[in-house]
């Protein structure tokens, strides 16, 4: 059983489900317009949070917005179920794939055995599709693969039943219906204007744009309140989040950028595509930034990177995408 | 980033596989995704990470050598897991479980509970009781 479905690779997992998810019902959005339109951009850095004992840094929106946005904007009818019993799970999955119905998944990256061993850690917000069963054998589109991927029954119960910081419980979702033909003009600019705010209003120290500033104040202490080695640890934690697996690079920075570009397109408005060339440079800010850190933590530099040079980076990108978001947050239609 | 500036630094992807898909500007200006084996930045980042693993398993592979710490102490650590997750892999209680990592509970441990652990610790039973096996671990990465 195999449902007539395209697997197209994407750089992060959420936006390729949702767009693969939306194509197959006759909605084609690129990835970086995914992005956009689910406001997907974003920046935390959360002491209170930790991961591996270090505080957790985060350059997007929390796992599941982004899907729950672009359908919701686009009056697309979904459906969430979540499950104690993995045999139920497993069974009212088979029950959609037999009705030709493509299911995304929430699912653990541990036990996923066509990921490399070294990206296979307790993270529990990972997203595939599944779109047929062949032998024992189901097809998943992984958004992170190039190509279409198998998991036995044994290794899909697995890895939908993970264990660790939000375990999935068996969580899938579908889509019932689309109401009607997006209409993508008003759609960007609700996307841009919310991704603004997120960035420049919220009135605490960890997020948005002050929250690159917060991070700043850290790292520039970190030598001396942690010692040499926790302080490099915590600087390659930081870098693990901004270059994971799909990101599109720099911690999606360039793909908001190429949405700005595509949206200069859409709504016919240069000054969208003039931000996104200023959105590109700071993408390009933010891998310097990653290059020297990681010469830095591995002591390469003989020294020569100090944190409170990375702090000044940083300082300067703060600059930079606070002046990009002024600008977004006034745009209009037309 | 334009698209001649795509790192190709291979570090722990899967050729043909899985890659990186990267958002890049060509000569025109215009974005397009261009493929990544890999960056220097991000393989060093978990090149330490499973550094730091495996100097951690190190101090608790030689504990268990030492006879006070259990087998499940250091395939814990070795599958990435802290009690928290192992327990509720378990489904026991987080105080059960720290007890089985000392050596001297876990030579009580029955067998059913030796091989429910292996299981989730992805060995054998006979693997998970090995000594020869812990005292023969080496931790390297494959570059």
């Amino acid at each position: 059983m195999k449902i007539e479905f395209q697997h197209i690779q994407a750089a992060h997992c959420e936006n390729g489900v949702t767009a693969n998810l939306l194509r197959f019902y006759g909605v084609d959005l690129s990835e970086p317009m995914v992005f956009g339109l689910g406001s997907g951009y974003f920046f935390s850095h959360m002491p209170f949070i930790k991961l591996n004992g270090m505080a957790v840094t985060s350059f997007r929106v929390l796992p599941g917005w982004i899907f729950k946005r672009v359908t919701h904007k686009f009056g697309i009818r979904v459906r969430r179920l979540k499950f104690t019993n993995p045999d139920k799970a497993m069974l009212a999955l088979d029950n959609l794939l037999e009705q030709g119905i493509p299911v995304g998944l929430l699912v653990g990256v541990f036990h996923l055995s066509y990921f490399p061993k070294e990206y296979r850690f307790h993270f529990n917000a990972h997203n595939i599709t599944v779109f047929g069963k062949e032998d024992d054998k189901y097809l998943i589109s992984d958004p992170v693969m190039e190509n279409v991927e198998t998991l036995t029954c044994d290794e899909l119960r697995k890895v939908r039943f993970a264990q660790g910081t939000y375990p999935p419980r068996g969580r899938m979702y579908y889509i019932t219906g689309v109401a009607r033909t997006p209409d993508l003009k008003p759609a960007i600019i609700k996307g841009i204007h919310k991704t603004a705010k997120d960035m420049l209003t919220i009135p605490l120290p960890m997020f948005g744009v002050g929250g690159i500033r917060y991070m700043a104040g850290r790292i520039r202490k970190w030598p001396v309140k942690l010692g040499e080695k926790a302080a490099a640890l915590n600087l390659s934690q930081i870098i693990r989040m901004l270059e994971e697996i799909g990101t599109g690079g720099a911690g999606f920075r360039f793909m908001y950028a190429a949405f700005l570009q595509e949206s200069s397109e859409v709504l016919g408005n240069p000054l969208l595509n003039e931000l996104s060339r200023e959105m590109t440079e700071t993408g390009d800010k933010w891998r310097e930034f990653a290059w020297q850190a990681a010469r830095c933590f591995k002591n390469r530099d003989k020294g020569q990177v100090s944190y409170g040079m990375l702090a000044d980076m940083l300082l300067d990108i703060a600059n930079r995408e606070e002046k990009v978001f002024r600008q977004l947050r006034k745009i209009n239609v037309g | 980033m334009k698209t001649d500036e795509v790192p190709q630094d291979k570090g722990f992807l899967i050729e043909g596989k899985i890659s990186d898909l990267n958002y890049v500007v060509d000569k025109d200006g215009h974005y397009t995704s261009r493929q990544s084996k890999g960056w220097m930045p991000k393989n060093e980042a978990i090149r330490l990470a499973w550094e730091q693993i495996y100097e951690h398993a190190e101090e608790v592979r030689q504990q268990v050598l030492a006879g006070k710490a259990s087998p499940i102490a250091l395939y814990m650590e070795l599958n990435v897991m802290d009690v928290s997750i192992l327990a509720s892999y378990m489904e026991l209680p987080k105080r059960k479980v720290r007890r089985h990592l000392k050596m001297k509970e876990f030579n009580h441990l029955s067998p059913e509970m030796i091989s429910r652990y292996a299981d989730v610790l992805n060995l054998t039973p006979e693997e998970l009781v090995s000594v020869d096996r812990i005292r023969g671990i080496k931790f390297e990465h494959e570059d």
